[in-house]
């Protein structure tokens, strides 16, 4: 006890008690990452809050609320270096408001089923994988390719996506294209997003790069500009349901976080495109890698325990 | 038929005689504890004298156990199988009532102060504290859950059992400090304390204590629950408040 020891806050809503400094040094490294690659950190800093014992329905609801603020401090230096194509966030946007909703019913099925944890998990493993695994073969060629020719391929090839209608033009993505497949992405995303509790950006970023075909400079801010909006709707979603949005935590976390993002974008800014989806994708990868082993090994404890609900 | 009923007269007011020799004074360092935003745990005493108003029946020493517990809740226990090559929750029994926190303190060794009859009849132990109705017909070993339980409570220091954590002095004064952990939840705890004699209890007393949030802990908690809409929104003020200032602050420094 006192101040010479380690300083711990008991959290209002969590209703445990936390070290001051580890939430604050969560927030920062997370924060670094949304700065550096536009994502929201979430599918880390999620984990992570359940591994320091904060209860789950808690740690989703808040990183939600916590997101919003890191996303916000990023997105304001990419506004700043006019690299976020708003019209093509607002499409997506609209995809992502509808995804959410779809999201948080599908979500309450499945706890409704009791299996909810393991589903999240796999779901986690399953897109962590595959999207992981897709990135780092892909920037490990664009690597390749720059080292050799000098010159990527070109990025506009005319695929199926191209064929159809509603077309609209993206001026900052240089990109004419058909609002559909933005539209559906964002649905994608938000319905992940509201699963998983996570902002989506580790989806979408690539969803942009390899689907939409977006330039990757623009990609960052306008998938951050995005999750914003995304991520403050499934805050008011949780806080007026569930009450699990813990604001103390939250105000921690994003201490840290706005920091931490304001580093992870200048640092983004020094590297270049293929060295930044090469080091997204290990990351991911790591991430699946330890969800997947931690689901095959026998764990140390095989019951655990829940508040029980109903009666 | 009337000297039965005598008899039992006679027997019942013995019981109860012999049941009153021995009173419990009780006192704790605190009847309330304030969760504060650097709530720390708390270490709560609990001390008394034993009142003896007749001697003792027999000579047997004295053991007194001191329960602490918090209010009672179901807790659901899974536990998980193997299943397609990965680690699933398979089987689920609830236990009715368990409380969050329970500590249990005696003058010896368990067994040595309360014997299993009164410990039936009185629910002191970790084991006797928890509930469990009945489990579904499908789990083969519902014991398994409860220990579970107990188990993992134990780890995280919410359940602690205090052999020889309890001084008696004389066989009237005794005291026992019982440490709380951080990770409380709220309600009204209940402290007991138990006298016995060659295991059986032969006084008893309890007590309550207030566990509960004050100041910005109280008002943040209320605000969730009763104005939901408001706290969402203050949420997401505060989250675009930090993100524009940190970027504000970043832009002045880099300039």
């Amino acid at each position: 006890m006192g101040l010479c020891g380690p300083m711990y806050i008991y959290l209002p809503i969590a209703e445990v008690s936390v070290n001051v400094f580890i939430l604050i040094g969560l927030g920062g490294l997370v924060g670094v990452l949304s700065g550096m690659f536009g994502v929201g950190g979430g599918f880390l800093m999620t984990p992570l809050l359940f591994f320091i014992g904060i209860p789950p329905a808690v740690a989703v609801a808040t990183e939600a609320n916590q997101i919003v603020a890191s996303s916000f401090s990023g997105v304001l230096a990419h506004v700043k270096r006019r690299t976020v194509d708003f019209k093509m966030g607002g499409v997506l946007l609209i995809g992502g408001l509808i995804g959410a909703g779809i999201g948080v019913i599908i979500f309450n099925y499945l706890k409704g089923l009791g299996q909810v944890d393991l589903l999240v998990k796999l779901c986690y493993v399953l897109f962590l994988g595959i999207i992981g695994s897709l990135m780092f073969i892909e920037s490990l060629r664009a690597l390749g390719n720059a080292k050799r020719v000098g010159n990527s391929k070109p990025r506009h090839k005319r695929t199926w996506i191209h064929a159809l209608p509603f077309k609209m033009r993206f001026r900052v993505s240089g990109l004419c294209i058909s609002a559909i497949p933005p539209v559906l992405v964002g649905i994608l995303v938000g319905i992940l997003a509201a699963i998983m509790g996570v902002g989506g950006g580790f989806i979408m970023v690539p969803a942009m790069i390899y689907l939409l075909g977006m330039p990757t400079k623009v990609v960052v801010g306008t998938s951050l500009f995005q999750i914003i909006f995304v991520t403050a709707f499934t805050t008011m979603l949780h806080a007026t349901t569930n009450y699990t949005v813990d604001m103390v935590l939250a105000v921690l976390l994003l201490v840290g976080g706005v920091i931490g993002a304001q580093f992870g974008t200048m640092i983004g800014a020094k590297l270049k495109a293929e060295q930044l989806r090469i080091l997204l994708a290990i990351m991911v990868l790591v991430v699946c890698a330890k969800l997947a082993f931690d689901l095959i090994v026998e764990p140390s404890e095989i019951f655990n325990l829940s508040v029980a609900r109903g009666h | 038929m009337r000297i039965f009923c005598t008899f039992f007269l006679i027997a019942l007011f013995c019981f109860v005689r012999s049941a009153l020799t021995q009173e419990i004074v009780l006192g704790l360092s605190k009847n309330e504890i304030g969760i504060t935003a650097f709530f720390d745990g708390s270490e709560i005493l609990v001390f008394g004298a034993i009142k003896a108003t007749d001697e003792l029946i027999s000579n047997e020493p004295l053991g007194v156990a001191v329960t602490i517990a918090s209010p009672l809740l179901p807790v659901m226990v899974r536990r998980k199988e193997k299943r397609f090559g990965i680690w699933v929750n398979v089987d689920a029994v609830e236990i009715d009532l368990a409380p969050n926190f329970y500590a249990v303190a005696t003058t010896a060794a368990f067994s040595q102060v309360v014997d299993p009859v009164s410990d039936l009849r009185h629910s002191i132990s970790m084991e006797r504290m928890i509930r469990s109705v009945g489990a579904p017909m499908t789990v083969d070993d519902p014991d398994a859950f409860a220990e579970a339980l107990i188990r993992i409570r134990q780890d995280q220091g919410l359940y602690k059992a205090l052999p020889g954590a309890v001084t008696l002095q004389d066989n009237t004064l005794f005291s026992t400090s019982v440490t709380l952990p951080a990770n409380l939840v709220e309600g009204a705890y209940t402290a007991r304390i138990f006298l016995t004699q060659d295991g059986n209890v032969i006084a008893q007393k309890k007590t309550t204590i207030d566990v509960r949030k004050v100041g910005i802990e109280r008002w943040l908690y209320n605000l969730a629950h009763q104005h939901p809409a408001t706290y969402g929104l203050l949420s997401l003020a505060i989250a675009i408040f930090a993100g524009w200032s940190a970027a504000a602050v970043f832009r002045v420094i880099r300039a």
